[in-house]
């Protein structure tokens, strides 16, 4: 019984707190594809002003959260056609771009796959993102530009279809498999297990990321204010460092 | 007083149960009857029901020849340790599923401490239908150990007195006796984890991987289809809600007809 009480002067102590602190900072929520994680948490702490929570995931799958009805502060995501859909739709305001990335083929320490033309190999574990996630569908790109012999096979290689980046990185990391489609900055972030293998030039498709302000946010201003550090200021750097090219123009 | 406990029980049921029905519902709302059978056609998710049958069938199968001569050992026995071994068996319960399946790389994965063990035998776990069953049984198994243990421990001691002293071993006992007194509960049990193994998700993701026909349960092939086909995603969702529905109705009714010993 003591005990009890002693849990409710705690927590009407807390909830009395909550009511004091009468100017708290506002809380910016961004949706964002996991390609994104390290650059965004390290963007984030170079704000003063603003709190930044963010909601990684795969950018179909956010997309889909906010068709349904979910109401971020902000979208960014790992194309430009996912929230020009939002935008057409209604549901976000005209996105920009704001990065650009390159496609890699990602190897673990101690896997056998030195090349691009090894992946068709009979045995070879390759892992994918699935077809709706941009990483999946830059994959399928580069794959479509291969001879159509060489495509078969390497897609007979595939193993796994998951749905995100951090999902590919994670299966290479535990060297599960032997190689994997990623950008060049999940590689970057994951610099102690993976090693980037480039893609030729004729093969690269165009990577580039764009963000949008979810309609109806409350928050308009401080979101205003991430998107502008992106292209220009603090966050900007964070991104160069985390190995992401800048918008072009 | 007591009356007004009645009543708040009357209310706590009605919350529970618009609460817990409400999602389910919506689910049906939302599907009408002709995306209900588009979805019946699309190759993928017929591929994902067939394989989550399949997986949490053989799962099950496992769980119930392994398990219920564990949870029968620790109900009749005391030694030393033996809360510690309960624990250990009933850690999946509360293990995140991600870290279930993480913990199944660490364990089992190509780098694990069984990878070259298991890759000299040429067992292959990782991206193979047979990951998704030891994920399955990882996750499941304790579902039915805590219920079969609980069963037989509550059986009435003059039963299984009886059956010795008419000269029947122990094996006899367990087989003849035990079993098919405590048969409700060890089919409420089974029940539980093939509920449970059904609806895996993070643990086979992580571990087995996704791949259409292989690896891709219908948890999976829904949360794929949520982002590019939320139509498809959503009368999956419905399939799986009237099979799981279907076979738990299924379990009960055999559970009735068939007359307690």
């Amino acid at each position: 019984m003591r005990g009890l009480r002693i849990v409710a002067l705690a927590a009407a102590v807390a909830l009395a707190g909550c009511g004091d602190s009468s100017d708290p900072k506002p809380t910016v929520t961004v949706s964002a594809a996991s390609s994104l994680k390290k650059a965004f948490e390290a963007c984030a702490a170079t704000l003063p002003r603003e709190d930044v929570r963010f909601s990684f995931a795969g950018s179909d799958e956010l997309a889909a959260q906010i068709r349904q009805g979910a109401r971020p502060d902000l979208y960014a995501a790992a194309n430009t056609k996912l929230p020009q859909q939002l935008a057409s739709a209604g549901l976000l305001e005209p996105p920009v771009v704001f990065a650009g990335n390159r496609l890699v083929l990602a190897i673990p320490a101690g896997s056998h796959v030195a090349s691009l033309d090894q992946l068709a190999r009979p045995g070879t574990k390759v892992v994918v993102g699935e077809p709706g996630v941009p990483v999946g569908s830059y994959t399928r790109a580069v794959l479509g530009r291969l001879p159509a012999a060489q495509r078969q096979a390497i897609l007979a290689n595939v193993r796994s279809q998951e749905p995100d980046v951090l999902g590919v990185v994670g299966k290479l990391a535990h060297g599960a498999a032997d190689a994997g489609f990623l950008y060049a900055t999940d590689v970057v972030a994951a610099s102690a297990q993976l090693r980037a293998i480039e893609l030729p030039a004729r093969l690269q498709p165009r990577v580039q990321y764009g963000i949008g302000i979810v309609k109806g946010t409350k928050h308009e201003a401080q979101a205003k204010a991430f998107v502008d550090s992106l292209t220009r200021g603090t966050c900007r750097q964070a991104m160069g460092k985390a190995g992401f090219e800048p918008p072009p123009g | 007083m007591r009356r007004l406990f009645g009543a708040g029980v009357i209310a706590a049921l009605a919350v529970a149960l618009a609460f817990l029905a409400l999602p389910v519902v919506a689910l049906f709302v939302d599907v009408g009857p002709g995306e209900l059978l588009d979805s019946l056609d699309d190759q993928a998710s017929l591929d994902a029901l067939a394989l989550s049958l399949e997986v949490t069938a053989l799962a099950l199968a496992i769980i119930v020849v392994v398990g219920t001569p564990v949870a029968w050992g620790l109900a009749t026995r005391r030694f030393r340790g033996r809360s510690v071994v309960v624990t250990v068996l009933e850690l999946p319960l509360v293990l995140p599923p991600a870290v279930a399946g993480i913990a199944l790389l660490a364990a089992f994965g190509p780098g694990g401490l069984l990878g070259d063990a298991l890759d000299s035998a040429g067992v292959q776990l990782v991206f193979q239908t047979a990951g998704v069953v030891v994920a399955l049984v990882f996750v499941a198994s304790p579902f039915y150990l805590r219920q079969a243990q609980a069963a037989f421990e509550a059986l009435d001691p003059s039963l299984l007195e009886a059956s010795r002293t008419l000269g029947a071993g122990e094996g006899r006992t367990f087989a003849r006796v035990a079993c098919p007194v405590a048969f409700h509960s060890l089919l409420a049990g089974a029940a539980l984890a093939w509920g449970r193994a059904l609806g895996e998700f993070g643990a086979t993701l992580i571990f087995a991987g996704s791949l259409q026909g292989v690896t891709q349960t219908a948890p999976l092939a829904i949360f794929a289809g949520f982002a590019t086909d939320l139509s498809g995603a959503l009368a999956l969702s419905v399939v799986l809600v009237a099979v799981s529905a279907a076979i738990l109705l299924g379990i009960k009714l055999v559970a009735r007809t068939r007359p307690a010993l």
